[in-house]
């Protein structure tokens, strides 16, 4: 092997060690950036479920609602007014406690114009929301939580549970637990309408 | 003599029928419970929805895509292959394929650790230049 020889295998040695250690390297960078993307997805998992409950001050999600009787509600268009939001489920024994109540508050604020209740039927069927709704004699509007979005939305735990959101769309009042008065609801809404 | 009319009666779809479809969906309230053996009354509800569908002539698909636009897709036992789940299809055959790999390059590296042809081109120069060996040869070749 004459020393033009030598040299030329050398010199092909040498690209071939450049272009594998070239590669290596691109190899460990895109291994690191996987696993940097996989720990910001877990990251940003674990902080959403570690948010907790909404807390009053904070702005109310925006929903749409598309009620049984074929109307639909987002908050966005609510502006100025107080929203009541129930959420409930027919199967819900604490919800049939406080179905004649919220009825009864509807009632008491719905001459007022400036009071909306809305009911959120969370993870039930059709047949069973509507069978509650006639047996509560409830007339404020209601509809299924399509997607369970709204209760997701609120990081609603269970039910029954109760938004009240001001003229502003800011969270006024959080009930995580069934209305046992008439008067519970009505000193949450009131100091909101003095304001 | 009265003829009484053959009247088809619709068909109602047996446990069976309905734990097939319910076994491949979760509840939705109790976390990691399969909606066929959900105690609760909720999934109770929901097992009688499978069956009036079923008895309407929906399909599997159709009766699961319904529960999914309802409930979300935590319903499901197995995630739909699309947004962030496509994570859960993708990590685990890039993870075996890596895991292949290494392992493939530790039992390579473990078979031949030393490069056997240098070895013996080392033992060559070793024993070509041993004076030892050099002044051995010397002397048998004196006598």
């Amino acid at each position: 092997m004459n020393t033009e020889e030598v040299n030329e295998t050398s010199n092909h040695d040498v690209s071939r060690n450049f272009r594998t250690t070239h590669r290596l390297r691109w190899g460990r960078i895109l291994v690191w950036i996987g696993l940097l993307v996989l720990l910001g997805i877990l990251f940003l998992g674990l902080y959403k479920s570690q948010k907790g409950q909404m807390k009053i001050g904070e702005r109310a999600p925006d929903f749409t609602l598309h009620t049984f009787d074929g109307k639909q509600y987002d908050l966005e268009s609510l502006r100025g007014k107080v929203v009541l939001l129930n959420i409930w489920a027919s199967w819900c024994i604490p919800c049939e406690e406080e179905a004649a109540i919220l009825e009864a508050a509807w009632r008491y604020y719905q001459p007022r114009g400036d009071v909306v209740f809305l009911g959120v039927a969370w993870t039930d069927t059709d047949k069973k929301s509507e069978e509650y709704l006639n047996k509560f004699k409830i007339t404020y509007p209601n509809g299924p939580d399509l997607g369970t979005r709204i209760f997701h939305a609120f990081r609603a735990t269970g039910v029954p549970e109760t938004y009240i959101i001001d003229q502003g769309g800011i969270l006024a009042g959080v009930r995580l637990s069934q209305f046992t008065s008439l008067e519970e609801i009505k000193n949450s809404i009131d100091p909101l309408l003095e304001k | 003599m009265n003829v009484l009319a053959q009247i088809p009666t619709p068909e109602i779809p047996t446990d069976d029928q309905v734990n097939a479809i319910a076994k491949q969906l979760y509840c939705p309230v109790c976390e990691n419970i399969p909606l066929d053996v959900c105690p609760t009354q909720a999934c109770s509800e929901w097992r009688e929805l499978i069956r009036e569908k079923l008895a309407e002539g929906w399909s599997e698909e159709q009766i699961k895509q319904y529960l999914v636009d309802r409930f979300g897709d935590s319903v499901l036992a197995t995630p739909p292959p699309r947004g962030l789940n496509l994570l859960v299809y993708i990590i685990p055959p890039i993870v075996f394929l890596l895991g292949a790999y290494l392992l493939y390059k530790v039992f390579v590296s473990w078979r031949s650790p030393v490069d056997e042809v240098a070895l013996e081109d080392n033992s060559s120069q070793i024993i070509d230049h041993d004076e030892y060996i050099d002044r051995l040869e010397d002397q048998l070749r004196k006598l």
